[in-house]
């Protein structure tokens, strides 16, 4: 069992091996295929001058304004359409002519409004990530069952306090999943626009070097994002943890 | 003055093809400040919702609730119901004590004081050292311990009680039973319960009042004036139970199938 | 008939009251006219455009690459999917690699493929599949995974060979897994063919729009962009038909549980 977990890093690590060797007794053109010695040293040296960081700062703000300002008009809406009928057809056309417009091709029109500025990344973010966290509340809000509303109106609670306290930690769970669900939606995106239009953030960055022909730069890039991508989603998993301690060790249980 | 009037209460449903039912036919009863009342009726004779009813959530088709001189129109303040459906009653996001505390906080007391008030409720239903739990890693009996103490933190003057026991095992009813006779005799609520099974209200009430299968009405009023405290074995061993069982056991089985 | 009778009056006035709002706001304010052309114009661009066959052809080399890219990669992600959700060791052999590139955002291959392959077809096609094969590769695992083990062994002790486990249990078995799979896979497709095609297209939808906006033939762009809209619309309807035809025994199914 020990060794078999094991299995997956090594098979890594002889992969890198073998397209190290690949790359310095030149069996692949070294030019588009670097060493993966020569991409980490550049990533380090990257990194450590501060320009990878910079640039993925840049991204991060884009990205994450677009992504709670999303979670502040959506989350919301999505409550009111779950709780209202009235509400959910008002709304329902308009969302469903919206929801099937592929979010690239989003960003000429952000460009359009808003040049080449933080602003048409925001928008377009805000934008892509807005269907699944609508679409997951409302789902949370009508799998709310009768006898939870019932408690709550039982014990006299106003409609205002029902709604803080009794149906939005009750449909948290597809809220998260909404959150979840946009999470990559938000990466893909800021790179898409940075590479569409900008001139800098980390999209712009991996895009321009390709167009340099600094390829070893590009795939420190990737590497960068990569790594960004992780600790997005472990960053996630911290939060969801910290904002639900009740579902903590309950999957383990259950 | 009664703490709980119903006149000539009544209630109908319009079903998915556009046909309406009677679920509730014109019940009228009275229950006194301090006293244990329960209902009894075959499975699907419209408990629930006379309960519903009497707690605001539902309205009437004919007639009226009055809770403490004023009649019902939502859910009243000082009235408050308790599911079966422990589960999905209790706030999964909340511990024990938040749960506990919520009863407390929704009478609208201040937070410390809520606080020391839940713990209290807490180690009056049996549950001391559990605050911290979340209701998911509870038994059911012991969720159902939690929701009891919400209730009560709630200080209502009336609790009505849907079946509260009725998704338990066997011991465990037979436990809770007590800590709710236990309860009521020290915080003197009025409690109205609902229940199938004809031993567990002639064990905890005053009065039963037998209902009929569906539109329900009262077929009978009867009294259960065994001495307090009551004892799950010599209470139940008396001749006098038995033979009250088997009189509402008769009421019952006597409507026929529909 | 359901859907007629519960035909959303309300959804569709709020509709029709936000394209007249846009029409006549558009029409009192020319200075607006760049961003939001009247509704009117922009339908007559769309018309124009469909007749002239122009879009049309943009929509069909958009459409070809879509389902070369989405069909490919489905056709990996599955075969590739069943064996490593079946063969443990191959599994283990590959997890971290699939760990470590599934978080990097899949656009980010796209210099690599231009740098690799140009900016033709090929450069387009690749990055669609690469991106789509991870969702359906990672939900066919899962599937195969879930796949109750007495089952196969049933399906031993009847002496099915390999080849017959394979189709008439584990890729029945794992089906609802895949099929969620390809619902992300699929509009993950989408989104990469439109993306690569304004990073590095001259031809297809993605390239239209962008350039539509960069002549600031505004009423271009939104005429494009309701055709993608419509495309992706029809893909997903299409998916769904399909998907309740081959899923049919695991609807009753679930009625049946649900009753």
């Amino acid at each position: 069992m020990r060794t078999g977990k094991l299995n997956g890093p090594l098979f890594l690590l002889a992969l890198l091996a073998l397209w190290e060797l690949a790359a310095q007794a030149e069996w692949v053109n070294a030019l588009i295929i670097p060493a993966p010695s020569k991409i980490g040293k550049l990533f380090f040296d990257l990194v450590l001058s501060g320009q990878i960081p910079m640039q993925i700062l840049v991204s991060m703000k884009r990205a994450l304004t677009g992504y709670l300002l999303a979670a502040a008009v959506f989350i919301p809406l999505g409550i009111f359409m779950g709780l209202s009928p009235t509400v959910y057809k008002f709304f329902e056309v308009i969302v469903e002519m919206l929801r099937p417009v592929p979010p690239p091709v989003v960003i000429p029109v952000a460009l359009l409004f808003f040049g080449l500025g933080d602003e048409m990344k925001i928008f377009v973010i805000f934008f892509s990530c807005a269907w699944p966290i609508l679409l997951n509340t409302i789902d949370g809000v009508r799998g709310i069952d009768w006898v939870l509303l019932n408690t709550a109106r039982t014990f006299g609670l106003s409609r205002a306090k029902t709604i803080l306290q009794v149906i939005l930690p009750a449909c948290s769970p597809q809220i998260i999943t909404g959150l979840r669900v946009s999470l990559p939606i938000m990466l893909i995106l800021v790179v898409i626009s940075e590479m569409v239009g900008s001139t800098d953030g980390i999209g712009y960055f991996v895009l321009d070097a390709q167009r340099r022909f600094k390829v070893a730069q590009m795939y420190a890039g990737m590497l960068a994002l990569a790594l960004l991508g992780y600790t997005l989603n472990q960053l996630f998993n911290l939060l969801q943890r910290w904002l639900m301690p009740w579902q903590r060790g309950r999957g383990e249980l259950e | 003055m009664s703490i709980l009037e119903v006149h000539a209460l009544s209630k109908s449903y319009r079903q998915a093809g556009g046909d309406t039912t009677l679920a509730i036919g014109n019940i009228t009863c009275q229950v006194e400040a301090g006293e244990f009342v329960s209902f009894v009726g075959p499975s699907g004779c419209g408990k629930t919702t006379l309960l519903m009813t009497i707690a605001g959530l539902l309205a009437p088709s004919s007639g009226r609730v009055i809770v403490n001189g004023k009649e019902v129109s939502g859910p009243p303040a000082n009235l408050v119901l308790l599911f079966q459906e422990y589960n999905k009653s209790l706030f999964a996001w909340r511990s024990v004590l938040g749960n506990v505390r919520f009863g407390v906080e929704a009478r609208g007391a201040a937070a410390p004081a809520a606080d020391a008030k839940a713990r209290k409720l807490i180690a009056l239903v049996g549950l001391k050292g559990f605050e911290s739990h979340y209701p998911w890693e509870l038994s059911g009996g012991m969720q159902q311990r939690v929701a009891i103490a919400r209730a009560l933190a709630y200080e209502p003057e009336v609790l009505l009680m849907d079946e509260p026991f009725g998704s338990l095992d066997a011991l465990t009813r037979l436990e809770l039973e007590d800590t709710l006779l236990r309860l009521w005799a020290e915080l003197k609520t009025t409690i109205l319960f609902i229940t199938h099974d004809i031993e567990e209200a002639i064990y905890l009430s005053d009065r039963i009042w037998v209902l009929s299968r569906r539109p329900s009405q009262i077929v009978q009023e009867i009294r259960s004036d065994f001495p307090r405290p009551r004892h799950q074995v010599t209470t139940r061993a008396e001749a006098r139970f038995m033979a009250l069982r088997n009189d509402i056991y008769r009421q019952i089985g006597n409507q026929g199938t529909p | 008939m359901n859907r007629w009778r519960a035909f959303n009056w309300l959804g569709w006035s709020s509709f029709a009251l936000l394209l007249l709002l846009w029409e006549l706001g558009s029409r009192a304010t020319p200075k607006l006219q760049l961003y939001f052309p009247p509704v009117s114009r922009i339908f007559a661009a769309l018309i124009d455009a469909l007749s002239a066959g122009s879009i049309v052809q943009h929509l069909l080399v958009t459409l070809v690459r879509f389902a070369e890219g989405f069909l490919l990669a489905a056709l990996l992600a599955v075969l590739f999917g069943v064996m490593l959700g079946y063969f443990r060791f191959l599994h283990g052999l590959l997890a971290t690699l699939i760990e470590l590139l599934r978080p990097m955002p899949s656009v980010a291959i796209i210099p690599v493929a231009i740098l690799l392959l140009g900016i033709g077809d090929g450069m387009i096609v690749s990055v669609t599949v690469y991106a789509s094969v991870w969702p359906i590769l990672v939900n066919t695992i899962d599937g195969v995974r879930n796949i109750d083990r007495t089952l196969i062994d049933t399906g031993r002790t009847f002496g099915l060979s390999r080849w017959r486990i394979l189709w008439q249990i584990i890729l029945p078995g794992a089906s609802p897994y895949i099929v969620t799979g390809l619902r992300i896979g699929l509009s993950i497709a989408l989104i990469l063919v439109t993306t690569a095609e304004m990073i590095a297209g001259s031809k297809g939808l993605g390239f239209f729009i962008l350039d539509e906006e960069r002549a600031m033939n505004s009423a271009n762009m939104y005429a494009g962009i309701v055709v993608v809209a419509l495309l992706g619309y029809g893909l997903n309807r299409l998916f769904l038909l399909i998907e309740t035809r081959a899923m049919k025994w695991r609807h009753g199914m679930m009625a049946r549980q649900a009753a």
